[in-house]
């Protein structure tokens, strides 16, 4: 029964892991830019989601109506303005960008908001759970998965069925040619951008309401983003999200032998999949 | 319709468009003929926005349109087919043309009317671009570029490495073009070709003009080609 337990709190986990690798998945599906700074945005929209509440708001959820959007708008700018530039046929240019945006992201949080750590207050919700059995199902993590899972189904429908979903898949297709259609390629860049980046603000509350974080806690963050986009298949959006419950699950279930084999277990099944499936799960 | 003045346009460090000057009348036609490397598409694409100009200016509608990017000038009326057609591969034959509804201009194209046109198109309708034959391909990327609904088509080498009847049927459709009000610009290094589908022609030797008028002589037209 243990086992049963671990492998539904893994699932779970997986939901949070996956709203995270969905941004970094779909950045990278749309304009091939790795983003390093993915988990450090994360970070960014916990803090401020905390600053937010601690100047009156009444609580995180609240916060998000300003968080997601004020992020997102930076994704739209940084896109348009810095990472457009670093678009060319080699991957170095976002590579440095990004990792540079993160080094700056993490030290100004560390001069204004201190190394402390930090967590988002959610009151009951937080610690509330239903109970199935002998099972435990907390309602946070539930409410969480449930969010990654209607906010990458939205994305799927959007990508496949809307004029700007088929734009999307065009300027990864042939960017120059997007501008004969009459459609902007930096513009289209730009709202994809956007969106990776207001998924990565809803996965940064979510993080800072379900545990404690430091202006730190990003790297760790992106790390497991990567891993489950890599097992999933890059720049697969359902293939992200199964590779982050796999993820979930060998974590949560590797520590219950030993709680310190949480993060080695991970790695060694990201490992596993990248000599043996290097193209993930489902192929694109 | 279009006037291009005096233009130069470089391919990277490389002249490839030199001090070039041709006009498109009101539902007009003209065909630019010239060998490998004359300048040809450099000269469409330099129209339609892809790359930019040096000197001169290029007028649309009698709007200086020189420093516009590529997709206001679709959204002002160009349509370009680009040599080796540059579909996107990865969506459906009907996504391809739905995504030229990004232009916004009403007018008689609609997806109806270019499948009653290209019926070899919406047989298609439903399949990845990628897997088209050539000439599907090709008549995809003229009934994407209709879509737009433009005042002015601009033709890169349509024929290029097409079967004669398929080249037939293409150019075909170019009457039924111009009948909707429609000006084409064409770019061909099938002479022939060029001078049946359009009585005037400028001709383009090494990025520059070597001759241009209308309905010219044969050999007057091997000369200006080859050079000599």
């Amino acid at each position: 029964m243990d086992y049963v337990n671990a492998v539904v709190q893994g699932i779970l986990q997986g939901g949070l892991y996956a709203l995270f690798a969905a941004g970094l998945s779909y950045m990278f599906g749309v304009m091939r830019i790795v983003n390093l700074a993915h988990g450090a945005l994360a970070i960014l929209a916990a803090y401020g989601a905390l600053v937010l509440v601690r100047s009156g708001f009444a609580s995180p959820l609240l916060a998000l109506l300003v968080v997601v959007p004020v992020i997102a708008a930076l994704g739209y700018v940084l896109q348009r303005f810095v990472l457009q530039r670093t678009l060319s046929d080699s991957p170095l240019p976002s590579l440095l960008v990004t990792f540079g945006m993160a080094i700056i992201i993490s030290n100004v949080l560390l001069l204004t908001m201190t190394a402390n750590t930090q967590q988002l207050k959610l009151g009951g919700l937080g610690t509330a759970s239903l109970e199935l059995g002998s099972l435990r199902i907390g309602v946070l993590p539930l409410a969480i998965l449930i969010v990654a899972v209607v906010a990458l189904g939205t994305l799927s429908l959007v990508m496949a069925k809307t004029q700007f979903g088929r734009l999307v898949r065009a300027v990864s297709d042939d960017a120059p040619t997007v501008g004969l259609v009459g459609a902007s390629p930096k513009h289209i860049y730009a709202i994809a951008a956007a969106i990776a980046f207001g998924l990565v603000a809803i996965a940064g509350v979510a993080f800072g309401v379900s545990r404690g974080f430091d202006p730190t806690s990003g790297d760790l963050l992106l790390i497991y983003a990567f891993e489950a986009v890599i097992i999933g298949g890059l720049g697969s959006l359902w293939g992200t999200f199964l590779g982050a419950i796999i993820l979930g699950v060998v974590q949560t279930v590797a520590a219950t032998f030993d709680t310190t084999l949480f993060d080695l277990a991970g790695h060694v099944v990201f490992l596993a999949f990248l000599i043996f499936l290097p193209n993930g799960i489902i192929r694109r | 319709m279009l006037e291009v003045e005096d233009v130069d346009v470089y391919y990277g460090q490389l002249p490839a468009v030199r001090d070039v000057s041709l006009a498109v009348p009101d539902s007009g036609i003209l065909a630019v003929i010239g060998a490998n490397g004359a300048g040809k598409s450099t000269l469409l694409k330099a129209i339609a926005g892809q790359l930019p100009i040096r000197k001169g200016r290029i007028l649309f509608g009698g709007r200086d349109i020189s420093r516009l990017p590529a997709h206001q000038r679709a959204r002002l009326g160009i349509a370009l087919v680009p040599e080796g057609r540059r579909l996107f591969k990865s969506l459906t034959v009907e996504e391809n043309l739905l995504t030229a509804l990004s232009t916004k201009r009403k007018g008689p194209w609609s997806l109806d009317a270019v499948y009653e046109r290209f019926p070899l198109v919406a047989e298609r309708r439903g399949r990845r671009a990628g897997d088209l034959s050539g000439g599907e391909q090709q008549a995809t990327s003229i009934a994407r570029a209709l879509v737009t609904n433009p005042e002015l088509l601009l033709l890169d080498e349509v024929s290029l490495g097409l079967a004669p009847a398929i080249i037939a049927q293409i150019y075909a459709s170019v009457p039924l073009i111009r009948e909707q009000g429609t000006s084409i610009l064409l770019v061909e290094q099938d002479v022939q070709q060029a001078t049946k589908a359009s009585p005037d022609v400028h001709c383009l030797l090494q990025g520059r003009t070597s001759l241009a008028g209308r309905d010219l002589d044969l050999a007057d037209i091997t000369r200006a080609y080859f050079g000599g």
